[in-house]
C-alpha cells in the first residue's frame, strides 16, 4: 500500500491549501468481464474537480457512478484513460489498478466502521497503522476530533451500540483524521430517514468548513447534491457519461432555511429535468439496484 | 455441522425486546429533536438486568411448562421402564433405580457419582477432548484463516480438505491403528480429526464471510498486510470461528466416544460398552446422562468464552433483542 | 475471438472475448487443485514405498499401502458383487433412518417452532438428550430392539433426528413476521399461513439440516456396522467391509472402502442437493 508522507501534521482548521486534492478525470472508461459477457460500467468519462471542491454525483442507480468512485480509490482498475490526482498520475494505461492510501479516503455506503472496535478505536486506527502517531498519541488525537463532532460520550461504545447516525459521523470522523485530498462518499445517507438525514447534511457541511477537502460525493437524491454541493453532475445511465454539470454558486456557509430559498428552488429545477430523463431511462432498463 | 448443545432460543428475550422497542421509540423521539442519547445508557444493566430478565421470566408461563414437560418425560420414562414395566422397557434401568444408584455411597453394581473408577472414566474422556480440541483448533483456525484470506493457498489447500472430509471418522479407525502405535495416540487423532476439519472449515467460512468493505476501508487507511490481518481477520471471523468451536467439541465428542467404544480402556464410551458387555446396565445409562453433561458443560464453556471475547456482538445483538 | 464494445463516441474499445474452453484453461483454480491433489498424492506414494525403495521408512506414513496398491485392489474389488451389496446395505440402512428421521423430525420441529405451548413443554427435555452422542445410544439401542437391524436404524435416527428438529426451528423462526402478517390481511386462515408461508419459507433450513443430518448419518451407520460387526455377525455394509478387511490383513483394501464411503457420502449430499435445486425454485437466481 502506498502511503504518502505527511511533512506536517494539522491539527487545526486552515483554509484550502492550493491544488492540494484537485482530481481530472480524462476519459475514463470501465469494462468488467464476468464470464466473457463484456459490460462497459463507464464510458469515456471526463471530469475536472477542482481542489477543495465539492463535487456531487447524481444518477440513477447502478449506472457506474460507484464504479468511478472504486476507480479513483484504487478498488478497481480501469480499461482506458488516465486519473490525475494534483499533477500526479494515479492510474493510467500503464498502471490500471490506482494504491489505495489514506490520501483518498472512503466512506462506505453501508457504513465501514469496524464493528469489533469501539468508535474511539476506530478513528484513532489510521494514524495508528501509519506510523504516524503512537497509539496514545493516535487514541488523544482521536478523541478530539471525537469531541469536535459532539461525539465524546458514544466514543467508548461499539458501532453497534449507537444510532446509525452516530456511527455514520464518527465514519467521517474516521477519514478526516488522516487529512485525505479527497473524501469519496458513496451515498453515505442513502438508508437513512430524511429528518436524521438533515443532521447528517449540517454535520457534513460542518466538518467541511473547518477542513476544506476536495469531496466527491455520489447520491441519487437531487437536493441532497444542490444543498451540500458546489457543483452537480448529472450522469446518464450505465454506462455512466456526464450528461449536464449544474454549478451550485450558494456561498457558504449553509444552513437549512436554503433549503426554502428561491434560489435553491430554481438550481433544482435546472437539474430536474436531466435526472428525471435518466430515471425513467434506467428504470425501463430494470436496473438491479446495487444495494 | 452438528450443533451440539446450542440452544439460544430465550423465549423471555420477546419479552425484553417488546420493551427495549418502546424505550427507543422515545429515545428515537429525542434523536428528531436533535438530543441523540445512546441506546445502551437506558437499559438496566449487569446483575439488574439479569435480576430483571428473572422476574419477567417468572410471570410468564415458560417456565413452568419446562418443568411441567421434564417431569413429563421423566414420568414417561419411568412409567415404561419400572412402574407398568413395558416388555422390552423393563430391561431399560429406570430413572429412579440409575439416580439411586448414582448417588449411593456403595453402589451395588459398583458405580456412582463417588467411585473411583467413575471419576477415572470422566478425567480420562476429557482429558483426551482437552488435548484434541486444543490441537485441532491450534490447526485448524491458523489454517482456515489463510485459507479465507489468500485465494491462492485457497486454491492449493482446499481440494485436499474437501477430498478427505466426507470420510466418515470412524472409517479412519483401522488405518489410525496401523499408522500409530499404542492406545491413546489412534484415540487422539479420530477425535482431532474430526474436530480439525470442522474448525478448519467454519474459519474459512467465516474470513469469506467478512464485507468486503472492511478489506477496503482498511487499505484506504493504510493498512499493511499484517494490520489486515489482525484487526480485519481475526476479529471479522471470530463469530463463525466460534460457532464452529462449538459445533467442533460436539463433533471430538462423537469420536471420541466412538474410538472408546471400539478400542478403548478408559473413558466414557468404554465405560458403556464395557458396562453393556457385562450387563451392567445402570452403569451404562449413567454412563449416557453424564456424557450429556459434560458435552453440554465444554459446549456452554466455548460459547462463554466466544461471547467474553465478542463482547462487540453480544452488545449489538442485545440491542436487536436477542 | 474479440468483442468489440460500442461506446457512445467515436472510439471503438476493443476487448477480447474469450471462448469457455480458453476460460477453463485460464482457470488457475482448478489448475492450482489438480496441482495440489497430485502432489498429495505423489508425497503419499513416495512416504509409502519409501522402506521398500530407498530403505528408510517414514514415519506414520510408511506403514500406509501405496496408492498404486490401492488402486490395484480397487479394480479387482470392483468386480465383485459382495462389494457391491455392501454399498447397497449401507445405502438402504442410511436412507431408511434418514427417512424416519425426516418424517418425524420435521412435523416435529415445525410444531415446536410454531406452538409457543408445545416448545416450552417439549424443547427442555429435547435439549437435555441432544448432547448424548448418537452412539452412545448403541448399546441401549441393542438392548431394546430385537433385531440388529432395528438397532443401527435406530441410533442413525436419532443421529440425522435432533440435528434436523434444530434446523428446521431455526429457520422457522426466521420467517419474516411480515410475510404472515401480509397473508392475514388478504384473509388466510391458519392452514393456508403454515402452508403456504411457514412450509415454504422454512424449505431452505430443511434442507440445510437435511444435508447436515446426511453427513451425521453416514458416520453413524459406518460407525454401527463397524462395532455391531465386530461382536456379533451383522449384514455386511461398507463399515462391515472396512473392519474385516482389517481384521484380514489387506490393508489396501480399507482405503479402498474408505474412499468408497467418502464417494457415497458425496453422492447422498448431491442427491439431497439436486432434489432442493428442484423444489425451491425462488433460490435458483443464486
Amino acid at each position: 500500500m502506498a502511503v504518502k508522507e505527511k511533512k506536517s501534521s494539522r491539527k487545526t482548521a486552515s483554509p484550502a491549501v492550493k491544488g492540494r486534492g484537485a482530481i481530472s478525470i480524462r476519459n475514463v472508461t470501465k469494462i468488467y468481464d464476468p464470464e466473457g459477457v463484456n459490460i462497459m460500467a463507464v464510458d469515456n468519462c471526463s471530469l475536472e474537480i477542482a481542489a477543495g471542491e465539492v463535487c456531487m454525483i447524481v444518477g440513477p442507480s447502478g449506472c457506474g457512478k460507484t464504479t468511478l468512485l472504486n476507480v479513483i480509490a484504487g478498488f478497481h482498475s480501469l480499461t482506458s484513460g488516465k486519473i490525475y490526482l494534483d499533477d500526479e498520475l494515479l492510474c493510467g494505461p500503464d498502471k490500471p489498478l490506482a494504491d489505495q492510501g489514506a490520501d483518498r479516503m472512503v466512506v462506505f455506503q453501508n457504513g465501514a466502521l469496524f464493528p469489533w472496535k469501539s468508535l474511539l478505536d476506530n478513528v484513532a486506527y489510521g494514524p495508528m497503522v501509519q506510523g504516524i502517531l503512537s497509539k496514545s498519541e493516535a487514541l488523544d488525537k482521536a478523541r478530539d476530533k471525537l469531541a469536535e463532532a459532539g461525539l465524546i460520550e458514544v466514543a467508548d461504545k461499539f458501532p453497534g451500540e449507537v444510532s446509525s447516525g452516530m456511527a455514520r459521523r464518527a465514519e467521517i470522523v474516521r477519514a478526516l483524521i488522516n487529512d485525505p485530498k479527497v473524501l469519496l462518499l458513496d451515498e453515505p445517507y442513502r438508508a437513512m430517514d430524511a429528518l436524521t438525514k438533515s443532521i447528517m447534511h449540517e454535520a457534513l457541511l460542518e466538518m467541511y468548513d473547518r477542513t476544506k477537502v476536495t469531496i466527491f460525493f455520489i447520491t441519487h437524491d437531487l437536493e441532497e447534491a444542490i444543498f451540500l454541493g458546489d457543483r452537480a453532475v448529472v450522469m446518464t445511465t450505465r454506462p455512466a457519461r456526464t450528461k449536464k454539470i449544474v454549478s451550485v454558486k450558494i456561498p457558504r456557509p449553509r444552513d437549512y432555511k436554503l433549503l426554502s430559498s428561491e434560489q435553491f428552488r430554481l438550481l433544482v429545477e435546472e437539474a430536474k429535468e436531466a435526472v428525471h430523463e435518466e430515471a425513467i431511462k434506467a428504470f425501463e432498463a430494470g436496473e438491479r439496484e446495487l444495494a | 455441522m452438528i450443533a451440539w448443545g446450542c440452544s439460544d432460543f430465550g423465549e423471555s428475550s420477546e419479552r425484553v425486546s417488546k420493551l427495549r422497542q418502546s424505550e427507543w421509540r422515545r429515545m428515537s423521539d429525542q434523536a428528531i429533536s436533535g438530543n441523540e442519547v445512546s441506546k445502551t445508557d437506558m437499559a438496566p444493566k449487569g446483575l439488574g438486568l439479569a435480576w430483571y430478565q428473572l422476574k419477567k421470566n417468572l410471570a410468564t408461563p415458560a417456565p413452568y411448562l419446562m418443568v411441567f414437560g421434564i417431569i413429563l418425560w421423566l414420568g414417561t420414562y419411568y412409567l415404561l421402564t419400572e412402574g407398568w414395566k413395558v416388555p422390552r422397557f423393563e430391561k431399560i434401568p429406570g430413572p429412579v433405580e440409575v439416580i439411586k444408584e448414582f448417588f449411593s455411597y456403595d453402589p451395588i453394581w459398583g458405580t456412582s457419582l463417588f467411585t473411583e473408577d467413575f471419576h477415572e472414566n470422566v478425567y480420562v474422556s476429557c482429558r483426551r477432548i482437552l488435548i484434541a480440541f486444543t490441537i485441532a483448533t491450534g490447526l485448524g483456525v491458523p489454517l482456515g484463516l489463510f485459507m479465507g484470506w489468500s485465494r491462492k493457498f485457497k486454491d492449493y489447500a482446499f481440494p485436499i480438505l474437501e477430498t478427505l472430509r466426507p470420510i466418515p471418522i470412524l472409517a479412519w479407525v483401522p488405518l489410525a491403528i496401523i499408522m500409530f502405535s499404542g492406545f491413546e495416540t489412534p484415540i487422539l487423532f479420530l477425535a482431532t480429526l474430526a474436530s480439525f476439519f470442522v474448525t478448519a472449515l467454519n474459519t474459512m467460512l467465516g474470513v469469506e464471510s467478512i464485507d468486503e468493505s472492511y478489506f477496503r476501508a482498511a487499505g484506504c487507511l493504510g493498512s499493511k498486510k499484517h494490520h489486515v490481518f489482525w484487526h480485519v481477520v481475526m476479529p471479522g471471523a471470530m463469530p463463525f470461528i466460534f460457532t464452529g468451536l462449538q459445533i467442533s467439541v460436539g463433533v471430538a465428542w462423537f469420536s471420541l466416544v466412538a474410538a472408546e467404544m471400539i478400542s478403548g480402556d478408559y473413558g466414557l464410551g468404554y465405560m458403556i460398552m464395557d458396562s453393556y458387555m457385562v450387563n451392567k446396565y445402570v452403569s451404562m445409562v449413567m454412563a449416557m446422562i453424564s456424557l450429556g453433561f459434560v458435552g453440554w458443560g465444554t459446549s456452554a464453556l466455548v460459547r462463554w468464552s466466544g461471547n467474553q471475547m465478542m463482547q462487540w456482538r453480544v452488545k449489538a445483538l442485545a440491542l436487536e433483542g436477542r | 475471438m474479440t468483442n468489440a464494445v460500442q461506446s457512445a463516441h467515436d472510439t471503438t474499445i476493443v476487448v477480447a472475448k474469450r471462448s469457455k474452453l480458453r476460460r477453463l484453461a485460464d482457470n488457475k483454480t482448478l489448475w492450482r487443485g489438480f496441482a495440489s491433489i497430485i502432489l498429495f498424492i505423489l508425497i503419499w506414494e513416495v512416504g509409502s514405498q519409501s522402506k521398500d525403495w530407498f530403505g528408510v521408512e517414514v514415519p506414520f506414513v510408511g506403514k500406509v499401502p501405496p496408492p498404486s496398491e490401492v488402486l490395484a485392489i480397487w479394480v479387482e474389488v470392483v468386480q465383485r458383487p459382495g462389494y457391491w451389496e455392501s454399498w447397497y446395505l449401507s445405502f438402504m440402512r442410511v436412507f431408511l433412518g434418514f427417512f424416519v428421521a425426516m418424517i418425524i423430525g420435521i412435523p416435529f420441529g415445525m410444531a415446536l417452532a410454531v406452538n409457543k405451548y408445545f416448545r416450552d413443554i417439549f424443547f427442555p427435555p429435547f435439549e437435555i438428550l441432544r448432547p448424548i452422542p448418537p452412539l452412545a445410544w448403541v448399546p441401549a439401542s441393542i438392548i431394546f430392539w430385537p433385531t440388529t437391524e432395528l438397532s443401527i436404524a435406530f441410533v442413525t435416527f436419532l443421529g440425522a433426528f435432533f440435528t434436523i428438529v434444530i434446523n428446521v426451528l431455526g429457520g422457522a423462526r426466521t420467517i419474516d413476521v411480515q410475510y404472515l402478517r401480509a397473508a392475514q390481511s388478504m384473509g388466510a386462515t391458519q392452514w393456508d399461513l403454515f402452508r403456504r408461508i411457514i412450509l415454504p419459507g422454512t424449505l431452505p433450513s430443511i434442507f440445510t439440516g437435511a444435508a447436515v443430518g446426511m453427513g451425521i448419518t453416514w458416520e453413524v451407520v459406518v460407525a454401527a456396522e463397524m462395532i455391531s460387526g465386530g461382536g456379533q455377525q451383522s449384514g455386511g455394509g461398507l463399515g462391515f467391509f472396512i473392519w474385516s478387511s482389517y481384521m484380514g490383513g489387506t490393508l489396501a483394501q480399507v482405503i479402498v472402502g474408505m474412499i468408497s464411503i467418502g464417494i457415497a457420502g458425496y453422492i447422498s449430499s448431491s442427491l439431497i442437493r439436486y432434489i432442493g435445486y428442484i423444489l425451491m425454485p425462488w433460490r435458483r437466481i443464486f
